[in-house]
């Protein structure tokens, strides 16, 4: 037991730490309570009222509010501090750049390694061959239920390529010099990156107009990714703002605790690579397979730099074991995910994410232009469209209860290649899959995406939609999807039965970011209750205070109350009868 | 065979009823609102309470059990037949002609024969199967990986949940009892004071006058 809480306060990883002992350090220099000596205890009392109590106490949200005139921290970036580098000092650096790949000349000039490292990544390839299921997976081959799919389209989804240039098959992914250094480690926030093909009229007109970037101020900048770097692109998937996961918004660039823990500016400060720890530009954590138990926890030091699970942190026990309910709570994470208590609701913060979206309704013109209308406020105010010519209908939510199932980290894509039902009333883009009694499963928090959109009615597969481009068949502009169907299922030599029709189709997106402080997590009436639990749905569990066998409950309320029934009765005639037994 | 005062409960036995019954208080109204029958407290204030209570009855449990073998005292609850008649037929029909009740204290035998089949059902059915059961349900965790263990813990449930509501009933007849024949202060007092009246052979007598005098009154 001991070792156990000796444990917990030794959770956070020495980078981590230095910070929480600054935090101390601050909290240290404020004033402190006189210890009460009998002989003294008048001037004691004195100087205690001389003390404002808002210098002894702590803030309303009971955190140490930081002073004023300090500056604002660093991000903690992860094991790599105290950098042993100046590049506002290097020659190399010094410009003037006529584009970025110049820029990625002189970056890999010293970091000689870089670029073939840099080519084996997720970000580079957008290709992933999934080591269990052997399916091809990656942004490059994916469709999902939002703009359904990059192939084909690259010319506007590879912006968030991390690379330059990446418009169609003939991009080449072995030239080093084509890698984006800058829009992962540029520090200014003035690099942009604008689609690498021209698309149609209607759509080009959106980039225009935008300042000229200086590539020689931008590259002197560069420092470890800021959660702004991660975010330009995966705070915006799907198309705009928090629009895919629901847990990735740009609420979360400078955030409060309230929002994340982890992130919160006047908390840990953390950028995504304190938890997404790199290691030759190979980041940890998968959405693809995902850990949804970790079974080995902290490790030794030095170990486990390769997950970004709660536990290669927290460890296997990670609550304190101060109560009994501590003690069942580390219990738990046998069964339940962190994030399932620890994230109470997704799409926090102000921003609200996409829940349902109609591609039926695409197309519709005025006077021959498409057009969009806007249709929900969001927490911070902002409006968001909710229908675009382009795209569809949007339904869009905020603060939502996410759903919740056993899940052993394994997620079945319907891809491209995939033949179902084609008169299935639904199908899952991304089955997951898990139960009980599988010892890798625990009940993980999503998201569920609810989609109608395009596919081959005649064959029962998905379809890849030419959505970009300068011809007559890219939809964004034409807005005729059988041309646009006909077209990108062509260009890559797929069959297609040239009917197309409208399914639904479900998405899943397990929810880990958006940590609350613990103050926020759900108690343990929030799944422990008869009614609303928030696992009403997940089977394969005895889950006390919400099941109940109907029978035994029944039986048992008639056994008391016929026994008191019983007693009432032998109790009356006791009382009526003439020499009954009363007093 | 005369009427006296004796000592029939030890200042351990009554610490031991009393804080038995304190106990099973709490776990029956902790136990029913972790079922889902009541709000009264959070899931989390219920289960500390539940888990806490629990496992101070289980000591409890443990010093009585040793203490019922190490002073003889299990022998009174050694079921008979004997004089059980008389009992039934006094509740049935002799307590409302104003009957006396048949029983008699013995020294040997502080419980009339109903009552010593109740307890001794209750000591070796009911609450071996509520704190076994309890223990398996606490201590799930420990055995979830076994197969099947979902299903296994429903039945833990199912039986952990029978067993309180007949624990429950027992409750209600057992202080309804107290009713019964003496008054009801009557009843309780001597688990209160220790003392009761208890029909004493000679011998008996002579050997508390002489060997136990603080025994007798």
């Amino acid at each position: 037991m001991r070792g156990r809480i000796h444990r917990a306060s030794l959770r956070l990883p020495h980078w981590a730490r230095a910070q929480s002992s600054a935090d101390l350090q601050n909290r240290s220099r404020l004033p402190r309570r006189p210890r009460l000596a009998m002989p003294s205890l008048v001037v004691c009392l004195l100087s205690l009222l001389a003390v404002t109590p808002s210098a002894v106490l702590p803030d309303a949200s009971g955190w140490p509010t930081p002073p004023a005139s300090e500056a604002p921290k660093p991000q903690v970036s992860g094991p790599l501090r105290g950098g042993t580098a100046d590049h506002t000092k290097f020659d190399e650096l010094r410009g003037p750049f006529a584009s970025g790949p110049e820029v990625t000349e002189a970056c890999l000039g010293c970091h000689t390694e870089t670029g073939k490292h840099f080519m084996e990544n997720i970000h580079w390839t957008w290709s992933y061959e999934h080591p269990e299921t052997g399916q091809q997976l990656g942004k490059k081959y994916l469709i999902n239920n939002f703009c359904t799919n990059a192939r084909g389209n690259e010319g506007m989804c590879a912006q968030c390529h991390a690379g330059y240039g990446w418009k169609d098959e003939s991009f080449d992914f072995t030239d080093e010099t084509k890698i984006d250094c800058l829009v992962c480690h540029e520090t200014t926030g003035t690099y942009y990156k604008i689609p690498n093909s021209e698309g149609s009229p209607a759509c080009s007109v959106m980039f225009e107009g935008k300042p000229p970037i200086d590539l020689a101020a931008v590259a002197k900048s560069v420092d470890l990714p800021q959660r702004a770097n991660c975010g330009s692109c995966h705070f915006k998937g799907g198309g705009g703002d928090n629009v895919k996961h629901g847990d990735l918004s740009t609420a979360l660039i400078e955030p409060p605790r309230t929002l994340d823990v982890h992130m919160g500016v006047d908390g840990l400060n953390f950028a995504c690579t304190a938890c997404h720890v790199t290691n030759k530009h190979i980041w940890a954590g998968s959405r693809y397979n995902v850990v949804s138990k970790d079974t080995e926890g902290t490790g030794l030091p030095g170990q486990r730099t390769d997950v970004a699970t709660c536990e290669s942190c927290h460890g296997l026990a990670p609550h304190p074991v101060d109560s009994l309910a501590a003690f069942k709570l580390n219990d738990h994470v046998q069964s339940v995910a962190c994030q399932t208590c620890h994230i109470p609701e997704l799409a926090r913060g102000g921003v609200a994410t996409i829940v349902d979206w109609d591609w039926r309704t695409a197309g519709k013109t005025r006077d021959g232009e498409g057009y969009h209308e806007e249709g929900y406020i969001q927490g911070n105010g902002k409006h968001r469209y909710t229908y675009k010519s382009i795209k569809g209908d949007f339904t869009y939510d905020e603060n939502i209860v996410p759903e919740y199932g056993w899940f052993d980290g394994q997620m079945v894509y319907t891809t491209i290649d995939t033949r179902f039902d084609p008169n299935a009333e639904s199908i899952e883009i991304n089955g997951f899959s898990g139960s009980r009694e599988d010892e890798r499963s625990r009940i993980w928090p999503f998201k569920r995406m609810h989609t109608w959109q395009p596919y081959d009615k005649g064959h029962g597969t998905l379809v890849y939609t030419h959505l970009w481009g300068e011809d007559e068949a890219a939809y964004w502009g034409n807005y005729d999807m059988a041309a646009a169907i006909e077209k990108g299922m062509a260009d890559f030599g797929l069959d297609y039965s040239g009917e197309y029709g409208f399914i639904e189709t479900i998405s899943w997106w397990p929810i880990t970011h958006m940590v609350a402080p613990k103050e926020q997590a759900l108690g343990c009436g929030d799944c422990h209750r008869p009614r609303d639990s928030r696992l009403a749905e997940v089977k394969g569990i005895y889950l006390p205070g919400r099941d109940r066998n109907v029978w035994l409950d029944n039986l048992g309320t008639i056994l008391v109350f016929g026994t008191l029934a019983g007693i009432l009765i032998h109790a009356g005639i006791r009382f009526f009868s003439p020499k009954g037994g009363h007093h | 065979m005369a009427l006296h005062r004796v000592k029939i409960f030890s200042l351990f036995e009554r610490f031991w009823h009393w804080s038995q019954m304190l106990l099973i208080v709490v776990l029956l109204i902790t136990g029913f609102g972790l079922h889902g029958f009541h709000d009264l407290l959070s899931f989390e204030q219920a289960v500390t309470l539940h888990t806490g209570a629990a496992l101070a009855l289980l000591v409890i449990w443990a010093f009585g059990t040793f203490w019922l073998f190490t002073t003889r005292n299990w022998r009174h609850f050694i079921p008979t037949a004997s004089g059980m008649w008389n009992v039934l037929r006094y509740y049935s029909f002799g307590i409302f002609k104003g009957e006396r009740h048949p029983y008699r204290k013995a020294y040997w035998r502080k419980h009339n024969p109903l009552q010593a089949l109740a307890y001794t059902m209750l000591k070796l059915v009911l609450f071996p199967a509520i704190w076994i059961s309890g223990l398996a349900y606490l201590f799930y965790f420990a055995w979830r990986d076994i197969p099947d263990a979902a299903a296994w813990l429903e039945g833990v449930a199912l039986i952990h949940t029978a067993a309180a509501f007949a624990i429950l009933t027992f409750i209600f007849i057992h202080v309804y009892m107290l009713t019964t024949g003496h008054s009801f202060r009557d009843h309780v007092m001597p688990m209160v004071t220790g003392f009761d009246e208890v029909d004493l052979t000679p011998e008996e007598e002579a050997y508390l006058r002489k060997d136990e005098p603080e025994q007798i009154r």
